[in-house]
């Protein structure tokens, strides 16, 4: 018997662009990925959420300002409540920072132009539910492709951070786009919710240079699988 | 009444895009000694008593115009249309 596909919401926001990607590399790694459109107001039953990077709703304002007043994340904020993971790649990062899931600012790299390529990260902790396939320490190659990386934190909020542990990736002597500190993923204080700039999705096959990205995504189907099998 | 919010860059945040006017009007041979770039906006509110129309801009700035953490904002208010 093959075991079951764990669901895993992909929400779709008007000008997601990588939803579709996250959804085919989850597929690859063992999830039955389902796309849910931004407007519904519930989630189906699912074991983890990915918000996909993207442009939603034109970066109006500021990045993911807009979107975190999508019906379908007032449900995400309710899933991350629960325990329920949550990974917001690129766009989806900016977004959970501006619906306050997720601590900290993204603002416009400190180069002006746009980043493409593949960056190195530094593994910062390996104990959190997102990251339990790499070691701490451990170098990841994943590609970016942003605008507005530039991640923010005031010097009480960072102290506060470094104290709870919350910076989970670093780039490595190789920061694309001048955030402060390197950093390049966060997570909340519970651990459950986590936001990074690199695409994981980006990186799930050597054909396309790197597989790293599937380490975080494989780790984030299995805890899925987890939760949808665990006794109620 | 009508509102106009100016929201900026708070002081010590990269500005990245003010840094490129300022550059650009250098090579242009103005001196100019920094420049910040912000956003404004124009607001037509339905409160018609000025204490009550500026809660609601304060409220407006806090929950969407503004992120606090990074931007600082100024209300400024003018009676009629």
């Amino acid at each position: 018997m093959t075991e079951p596909r764990p669901r895993v919401a992909v929400i779709v926001f008007p000008g997601s662009n990588d939803d579709r990607d996250a959804a085919l590399a989850l597929e690859g790694l063992g999830a039955d990925p389902v796309l849910v459109w931004h407007a519904d107001r519930e989630l189906p039953q699912v074991g983890a959420v990915v918000l996909p990077g993207g442009f939603s709703y034109g970066d109006y304002l500021r990045a993911g300002a807009i979107a975190r007043f999508s019906p379908a994340m007032q449900a995400v904020a309710d899933f991350a409540r629960e325990g329920g993971l949550v990974l917001g790649i690129c766009n989806g990062f900016q977004v959970l920072c501006e619906a306050g899931l997720l601590p900290g600012a993204l603002r416009p790299n400190d180069s002006l132009a746009f980043v493409c390529r593949d960056v190195r990260l530094r593994v910062e902790r390996a104990d959190t539910p997102f990251l339990t396939e790499c070691e701490v320490g451990q170098r990841l190659t994943i590609p970016v492709k942003h605008g507005e990386g530039c991640f923010f934190a005031d010097p009480e909020l960072l102290a506060e951070l470094e104290e709870t542990r919350q910076i989970v990736l670093r780039y490595d002597a190789d920061n694309p786009n001048g955030s402060i500190d390197d950093i390049a993923g966060v997570v909340n204080a519970d651990g459950n919710v986590l936001g990074l700039m690199p695409h994981p999705e980006h990186a799930v096959d050597p054909l396309l240079g790197s597989a790293d990205g599937a380490l975080i995504l494989r780790a984030l189907v299995e805890r899925a699988r987890e939760r949808l099998l665990a006794p109620a | 009444m009508r509102a106009t919010v100016l929201v900026r860059p708070k002081p010590g945040i990269l500005d990245p895009e003010g840094k490129a006017v300022e550059t650009s009007l250098r090579h242009l041979g103005f001196t100019v000694e920094g420049a910040r770039v912000g956003r404004l906006v124009d607001l037509e509110v339905g409160a018609s008593d000025p204490e009550e129309a500026r809660a609601e801009v304060e409220r407006m700035c806090a929950e969407l115009l503004a992120n606090p953490l990074i931007e600082s904002y100024e209300i400024e208010l003018t009676e009629g249309s």
